[in-house]
């Protein structure tokens, strides 16, 4: 199961409601482990993109100072029931993941 | 059936999916790490962080952005807060969110193409008592709002 969860909803309005948690541990590189004394290295998200078929809808960069878990929820315009959106991140390390969604 | 075999497995089929996301042009690791504004996300202040990422420091408050804390402005733990920031301009094209008091304010830049309405939420991390500021790029100007978010536990 991929650790992106993306829930994308067309509303009354006609507007798309895009939803997404994306499963990461956002470490600062400012924290110490508590049972070692050792800083825990930095691991997070760096950069988000979110797309509605082949068109980019957001690029997100993100901080040291997400959440744990980042969210990500915004509106656009111009999708109906059906139709593919994707999310795809990649952190401070170069890992990356993505995941496809269907409009509901 | 041994388990190492079992996570090789795993881990290559895992690995194998990202190959084809990657040449399916999902994803551009390069392109985009390239992009990421590390001077902004590294500026101790937030003059210097939006100048960084903005191109100026200065940002005028205006009616025409709103956000939103946590429930009462009071965030108990500062580890999850959650932050919602919206316009009522129809050319915003990019956000910011800032907090004040964190060693290292900037905390998300948001591109908005066209069609993608000025609407964001986020979850944060706050390291104590501070104003929380949505600055919107609209026709290349710094429109701002903020909120003060009291923080009982600290999260950073």
């Amino acid at each position: 199961m991929s650790s992106i969860r993306i829930v994308a909803k067309v509303k009354s309005d006609g507007v798309c409601e895009f939803k997404a948690l994306m499963k990461h541990p956002m470490e600062t590189g400012l924290r110490k482990d508590p049972a070692s004394g050792e800083i825990v290295p930095a691991h997070f998200i760096r950069e988000v993109v979110c797309k509605h078929g082949d068109k980019v809808i957001l690029n997100a960069n993100f901080g040291i100072t997400m959440s744990k878990d980042p969210v990500i929820s915004f509106h656009f315009k111009g999708a109906k029931a059906g139709d593919k959106v994707a999310l795809s991140w990649v952190d401070n390390k170069g890992e990356s993941e993505s995941e496809e969604g269907e409009v509901k | 059936m041994d388990l190492k075999r079992r996570l090789f497995l795993k881990a290559t089929l895992a690995g194998s999916t990202i190959a084809v996301a990657a040449v399916a042009g999902l994803l551009k690791p390069q392109q985009l790490l390239a992009a990421w504004p590390e001077s902004a996300f590294t500026s101790k202040s937030v003059a210097d962080a939006l100048t960084a990422i903005g191109g100026k420091a200065d940002h005028s408050a205006s009616a025409s952005v709103t956000i939103t804390g946590p429930d009462g402005g009071i965030a108990q733990n500062g580890a999850i807060v959650p932050i919602t920031i919206s316009s009522s301009m129809e050319n915003v094209s990019r956000i910011f969110l800032v907090v004040d008091g964190n060693s290292f304010p900037l905390t998300a830049s948001y591109e908005l193409p066209a069609g993608t309405l000025p609407f964001i939420t986020a979850r944060i991390k706050m390291g104590k008592t501070s104003n929380v500021i949505a600055i919107c790029e609209a026709g290349g100007q710094l429109f701002s709002a903020s909120t003060e978010v009291k923080v009982v536990a600290g999260g950073c």
